[in-house]
Order: structure tokens, then sequence, then C-alpha cells
């Protein structure tokens, strides 16, 4: 019955999140803490975690929310709780966009959503180097312009932009890469 | 045979999407590259038009943007089934780190040759999802039109905090009206 309960949770988490993994944070933190469940401190160390480690950030909290209450099985059960909302309404849509590809307004959407979801996509990753090549708290902190930019972040993000478009390799390979060099210059 | 082949490309979707979940750190946008590497360039599953179709799709439905977004992938290539086994995939790395951390690892996010790591990482996804940006640009920008709709819904979500939600469907509709207009010029 807990576990239909956390299912339902999650579900529900999952159908009123719409975008990234970050706007289902909101709709978590109101469950987890009117339950009881976790303190705000708690809750906050486990958004960190889930930033930093691989996978969808919204996945990542609702394992790391379901294991802490219910254990393995939890964590299964409230990440299928999150998902499912997603398979059933995206395999609607996908059957109706694979039907009516040829309709001139389907096709007239994408030919202005195309551009726009590039847009989107720079965008973020202009907030990713927002966070890692300049340290806007340090130059609050000395007002010194030379402390806003990280220039070691800034080196490397030039000499892998050139090395990528040099070798195309898989981006396994530079990610394990960059890995080895964070640990040895930062 | 046919059983055999249709068993594979379940198999190979749940592959897929395990090295992406594996592999991508923040999530939604920041999958592009690797999701872009395996799908369209090793697979030719999908077209880079099409892989921003699905993006602007898993933006702008209930769902996280990531699960969504191989729910889609999943489903055109293996029907119902394909789609449970992209999202199992993406998601069994997830499980696996997160319930290892939550287990072992207490002091994993305090952990000073972790944050090095991450910082590091940070820093080549920066590199891969601009990569990824201008090799689709070329394709998703043909005119000046589309060039101020790109700009715009950069300059929107970078500047104001209005919901990208709003950006989808204006662009969406944007796109209704130009496509009209062209061939309103034709004929």
């Amino acid at each position: 019955m807990e576990y239909l309960y956390l299912f339902l949770i999650f579900f529900k988490v999952g159908i009123f999140t719409i975008g990234g993994g970050l706007a289902a944070i909101p709709l978590l933190q109101e469950e987890v803490l009117t339950r009881g469940w976790l303190t705000n401190l708690q809750f906050a160390d486990m958004i960190a975690v889930s930033e930093s480690t691989p996978g969808p950030i919204g996945v990542n909290i609702a394992t790391y929310v379901g294991y802490s209450q219910y254990g393995i099985l939890g964590s299964i059960i409230a990440t299928l709780g999150l998902v499912t909302p997603s398979i059933i309404i995206i395999m609607l849509i996908a059957k109706f966009v694979m039907h009516y590809r040829d309709n001139k307004y389907v096709t007239g959407v994408f030919v202005g959503l195309r551009p726009a979801v590039t847009g989107l996509i720079l965008a973020a990753a202009a907030s990713i180097a927002l966070i890692s090549l300049v340290d806007i708290d340090l130059f609050k902190q000395t007002d010194k312009l030379i402390d806003l930019f990280n220039f070691k972040a800034i080196a490397m993000f030039f000499v892998f932009f050139i090395l990528t478009n040099k070798w195309k390799q898989h981006p396994i390979y530079y990610i394990a890469i960059a890995g080895v060099i964070g640990i040895l210059i930062f | 045979m046919a059983e055999k082949i249709k068993g594979s490309i379940y198999f190979k979707l749940f592959a897929v999407f395990f090295r992406v979940g594996l592999f991508t750190i923040g999530g939604g946008y920041a999958m592009l590259p690797m999701l872009r590497k395996e799908v369209v360039e090793k697979y030719g599953w999908a077209t880079d038009e099409e892989m921003l179709d699905y993006f602007a799709i898993g933006q702008s439905t209930p769902g996280i943007i990531a699960i969504n977004t191989s729910t889609f992938i999943g489903f055109k290539k293996g029907g119902i089934l394909g789609a449970i086994f992209s999202t199992l995939g993406m998601v069994t790395p997830s499980w696996v780190i997160i319930i290892s951390i939550a287990k072992f690892f207490d002091a994993f996010a305090d952990n000073v040759y972790v944050a090095s790591a991450f910082t590091g990482i940070r820093v080549i996804v920066v590199v891969l999802i601009l990569n990824a940006v201008i090799n689709m640009g070329k394709k998703s920008i043909t005119n000046w039109i589309q060039a101020v709709i790109a700009l715009g819904a950069f300059s929107i979500i970078v500047f104001t905090s209005i919901s990208p939600i709003y950006v989808v469907i204006i662009s969406g509709i944007l796109g209704i009206i130009i496509s009209s207009l062209k061939e309103g010029a034709k004929t």
C-alpha cells in the first residue's frame, strides 16, 4: 500500500513537471517536506548530488528520495512513477506526429520550433559556462576583474574546442579526459 | 530470425540510452552531444532536424525532457516496447549510481577529487553542447527569420525568467505563420 502511495506521489510530480528535471524540484520539495520525510537541508544535499552525478537530474532525485524512505524497491517505484506519465503522453503524441507528418500545419510548427530549440540549447550551454568559466562569487568578494574569470577553465575550453573539431571522437573520451585533467589542475 | 532482429533492437535501444544516461551530467539538454553521436551519427535512427523536434516536444509536454526524448526515439524505432526499453536504459545508471552513493559514500559530494573532476567535466560539457548546436544550427537555421527566432529564444532564456514553454508555443505559432505566408507568396 505504501509503495502504491509512493508511486502515485511521483506519478503526480511527473505529470505536473514540464521541462527539465530542475522544474520537478519545487513540486518534490513540497511533497517531501509536508510529509516530514526529509528536512530542507537533507533535500538540498540530495539536489547537489543529483546535479553532479550522471543521469537526468529528475530521475536522480526521485531515486534518492525513494531510496531514503523505502530502500531499493522504493527507489525503483519512485522512478517508475516519475517516468510513467512521460511514456504514456509521449507515445500518444508520437503516434499523432507520425500520422500527421505531412500535414502543412504540423510541418509549419516545426519550421519555427527547430531554430527556437537551437536557441534554448545554446542557452543551456551558456548557463553551464556561467558556473564553470567565470567565478562570480569570488568577484563579488574581491571586486577585482581578474578574479571574475576562471583562466584555467577558459584555457581548457578553447583547447578542447579546437581538439574536438579536429579529432571527432566519441564524447565519452573527452568527458573522461576532462575528468582527469580536472583532478590535476583544479 | 525476425524475432532475433526484433530482440536485438530492444537490446540496442537499452544499451544506447544506458550509455547516454551514464555519461550525461546535468540532465536535459546536456545529453544532446551524446544522444546526437549515438542516435544520429552512429545508428541513423533520426536526423538532426527530427532530434530538435523531439527536444521541442520533450520540453513542452509533461515529464522531464531526458525521459520524454528517449521515449520518443524508442517508440519510433521499436513501438511500445522500444519506448519502455529506452526509458529503462536511461534510468538504470541513475539507479545504480545514486543507490551506491546513498549506501556507501556519504561524503561523495564533499570529496575534493570528485569535485575537481566535475569542474573539468563541466567545461567540456559546454564545448560538446556548443559543437552540437553548431552542427544542428546549420540545418535548423536556413533563413534570417529562423536566425531571429533562435537568437530571440536564446535571449529570452538567458536574460529573462520567462518559461521555455512560452518560447516553444510562440515559435510554433510563428512557424505556422511563416510557412503559410511562404505558400501564399508562391501561388
